[in-house]
């Protein structure tokens, strides 16, 4: 039954408010994980300290450059597409888009970097390692991993707002949609930005 | 009849027969699919349940073995909290009668309504398909306790799969009513000009939000263990199983007051309309309610007394614990003192509606002995705690259920029901509840152990009287289906106000047209406004 054909209804604030019940639930789903880093934390703070120091701060102080750059183009075309610079707002969503590719890419080599040397969970390098080196990698992948589907899931948002610009369902006086999406990788940023001194600076 | 005054249940969209339900965005068609799904849910956990009671009927082997029990109050639990309980009243009732009673045509989001169905249709069939998947069906209980969790051979992966999937169905119909209520409230209802049940939502929504989030992540990290061998929860990794406990019961805590709060709701639509007069302390029920949703997250703790914490975190989940009890007694004064000097009209939602404020308060009250921390360490993990959940979440959220369909039914299907036989079937599913969960306390505190097939021959009289107490419970419920079932289709032509309601689901057609209202109301009055 299409019911919405009956009920053209549009309301912006809605999507709005919405996509804020939605970050804080997702912020409420990191927040259990955090709560789960600290504790292990102090309970194993010499292997945490010590595991630490196995990451790449370099590479992790790249990428947290690209995330904050991408969420400035974000940022560029939100305001973009208010002043109905569409060609801009196109751009910038290209830019963000390579620059979170960039920031999986990154990722991936860092990875596997870990996965040569045998810091995965469940390999028999690792277990022979101490209880606390054990728990950092496992909350390291954990986590950077879930950060990871979440920063897809966003490029996938940004490519579909994309084709809405160029099919015109996005414009200057209609872009809840990209608001949202900006918002959504915001937080995608927002989650790194906790994510990167926790696991590369404290050590 | 032009196409806006054609009731829901007729009308025709783009597709037809069952596409026209199953792909609806219509939120009163959505309630309805809530509706039959999860019934079924509820019928086979109870029948797992029939089941287990039969198998307590003798000491010894009766039915099945120790492996089989444990597999079915884990599948009961599962289906019933999961499936049923939590999703119950908010996705039935609330879908159906939230835009109704703040005078909207629908919610802010109709297809992402949709989308949660689905997503509790695939939720449920993931966690049904555990039992008949991989090594066996999970005998964890529904609490998946680490480590045995993490190690069991037996399907765990799908039954936590499942509830994952479930709990972002549920996440997503609390972001729906709560932008709803933000959005779309009919011009001149002012938040405390809403219904009570539609504020019974909103804070449960709030608690959907918030803590379904926690479970979801709790539930990924086992799924990430049994998988990939990261330690989170197992001691021989580093892990430690008590965390597991905690980050367990920091949302399964606060779901209970997804349970109750919508159930309290529905107490608080039914007392004014059956008492034919204004619901006492209006504000103290709304306040009440955020009271319950905030406190409730701190209490958590209370569920691990007896699994080793320090003495302090001890003293201070049980003085919270005492703390929440403090709201819902308030809702009960403002009940009963509703019912005060009314004119009461007797009919079959009251009944429930009575009989929900006698086991919630049985419920409630027992549950203080297991807030204390001394006689705690005596009822933990005993038929009392059993009993003690049963009455607060069935007799809660079960009764309040009963009252609603009771009290809705002519709204939603356009006929009445059977009365007699409707009282009947109260009366008798009553009697079989009291039987069969009372003498549970009493066993309880004589000492039997729960969630275990086999007891000493001395608790053998309490567990014939609680057995035979689920078949006469049962046997009403089965009455309460048919008369239901039948009355939907050849049930008496019910009038637009069968009960003399004042909110504004009452001031419509008998079954609702399609857009609910002709034109948006404007709200000038209180919601129980009567003179």
């Amino acid at each position: 039954m299409e019911h919405t054909l009956t009920i053209q209804h549009r309301d912006d604030d809605a999507s709005r408010i919405g996509m804020w019940l939605f970050i804080f639930t997702e912020l409420f789903l990191f927040a259990g994980l955090f709560l789960v880093f600290a504790v292990y934390r102090v309970k194993y703070y010499e292997g945490f300290h010590l595991a630490a120091k196995e990451l790449n701060v370099t590479v992790g102080t790249i990428n947290s450059i690209i995330l904050l750059l991408s969420g400035m183009t974000m940022g560029i075309a939100y305001l973009a597409i208010q002043k109905a610079k569409n060609k801009l707002t196109l751009a910038m969503l290209g830019i963000t888009i390579l620059l979170g590719i960039i920031f999986l890419v990154n990722k991936y080599f860092e990875w596997s970097v870990k996965f040569e040397h045998g810091l995965y969970p469940g390999s028999p390098e690792l277990i022979s390692l101490s209880k606390g080196d054990v728990m950092f990698f496992g909350l390291y992948f954990f986590m950077t991993g879930l950060h990871a589907l979440h920063l897809i899931a966003g490029l996938i948002l940004i490519v579909i707002v994309f084709g809405a610009v160029i099919r015109g369902r996005v414009h200057s006086t209609k872009y809840a949609l990209l608001e949202n999406c900006s918002l959504y990788w915001h937080l995608v940023d927002l989650v790194w930005l906790f994510l990167f001194p926790l696991f590369y600076l404290i050590n | 009849m032009s196409q806006t005054s054609v009731s829901y249940l007729e009308y025709q969209g783009k597709y037809k027969g069952i596409l026209g339900w199953i792909l609806s965005t219509d939120h009163k068609r959505i309630g309805l699919l809530y509706l039959y799904t999860i019934v079924s849910f509820f019928l086979v956990g109870a029948t797992l349940g029939l089941l287990m009671k039969l198998e307590l009927i003798a000491p010894g082997r009766t039915i099945m073995d120790a492996q089989t029990y444990n597999a079915f109050f884990t599948l009961h639990g599962i289906t019933m909290i999961f499936l049923v309980v939590i999703p119950g009243i908010p996705a039935i009732f609330g879908n159906f009668f939230l835009p109704i009673m703040i005078g909207a045509k629908d919610v802010s989001f109709p297809r992402l309504n949709l989308l949660s169905w689905w997503l509790y249709v695939i939720g449920a069939a993931i966690a049904i398909s555990s039992q008949f998947l991989g090594s066996g069906p999970p005998d964890t209980g529904w609490t998946f306790y680490a480590p045995y969790s993490l190690r069991v051979p037996t399907n765990v992966l799908s039954a936590v799969l499942g509830a994952f999937v479930l709990g972002f169905s549920s996440i997503l119909t609390g972001i729906n009513f709560i932008t709803t209520m933000h959005r779309m409230k009919a011009p001149g209802m002012k938040w405390m000009k809403m219904p009570l049940f539609p504020w019974s939502l909103y804070a449960t929504g709030w608690i959907q939000i918030l803590a379904t989030p926690i479970i979801g992540i709790t539930l990924l990290m086992i799924v990430a263990e049994r998988l990939f061998k990261i330690g989170f929860f197992d001691p021989s990794l580093g892990g430690d199983p008590l965390l597991y406990q905690h980050l367990f019961w920091i949302y399964s805590h606060p779901a209970v007051y997804i349970m109750i709060l919508p159930a309290m709701g529905v107490i608080s639509e039914i007392i004014p309309t059956f008492a034919r007069k204004t619901i006492f302390g209006y504000s103290a029920i709304v306040i009440s309610s955020f009271g319950i949703a905030f406190i409730g997250y701190f209490v958590w703790g209370h569920h691990m007394f007896a699994a080793g914490m320090s003495a302090r975190s001890l003293w201070f989940f049980s003085l919270l614990t005492f703390i929440v009890a403090i709201p819902s007694a308030i809702k009960v004064f403002n009940w009963v003192a509703t019912l005060y000097k009314g004119s009461i009209n007797v009919q079959t939602p009251l009944y429930w509606a009575l009989s929900f404020i006698f086991v919630f308060l049985i419920g409630g009250l027992s549950g203080l002995f297991l807030g204390s921390l001394a006689v705690d360490v005596h009822l933990t993990d005993t038929a009392f705690v059993v009993g003690h959940f049963h009455f607060i979440v069935f007799g809660g959220m079960g009764y309040a259920f009963m009252a609603a369909i009771h009290y809705w039914f002519p709204k939603i299907y356009g006929r009445m029901y059977d009365k007699s036989w409707a009282n009947t079937g109260w009366l008798i599913f009553f009697m079989g509840f009291l039987a069969l969960y009372f003498t549970m306390f009493y066993l309880g505190m004589k000492g039997q152990p729960r969630r275990t097939y086999d007891y000493f021959e001395e608790y053998h009289s309490g567990n014939i009287i609680s057995s035979l107490g689920a078949i006469v419970m049962l046997f009403g419920l089965a009455i309460i289906i048919i008369n239901l079932v039948r009355s939907a289709r050849h049930g008496e032509k019910a009038p637009a106000d069968p009960w003399g309601g004042k909110t504004l689901e009452w001031t419509i057609p008998s079954p609702p047209p399609i857009e609910n209202f002709e034109e948006i109301p404007e709200i000038t009055h209180d919601p129980y406004d009567y003179k």
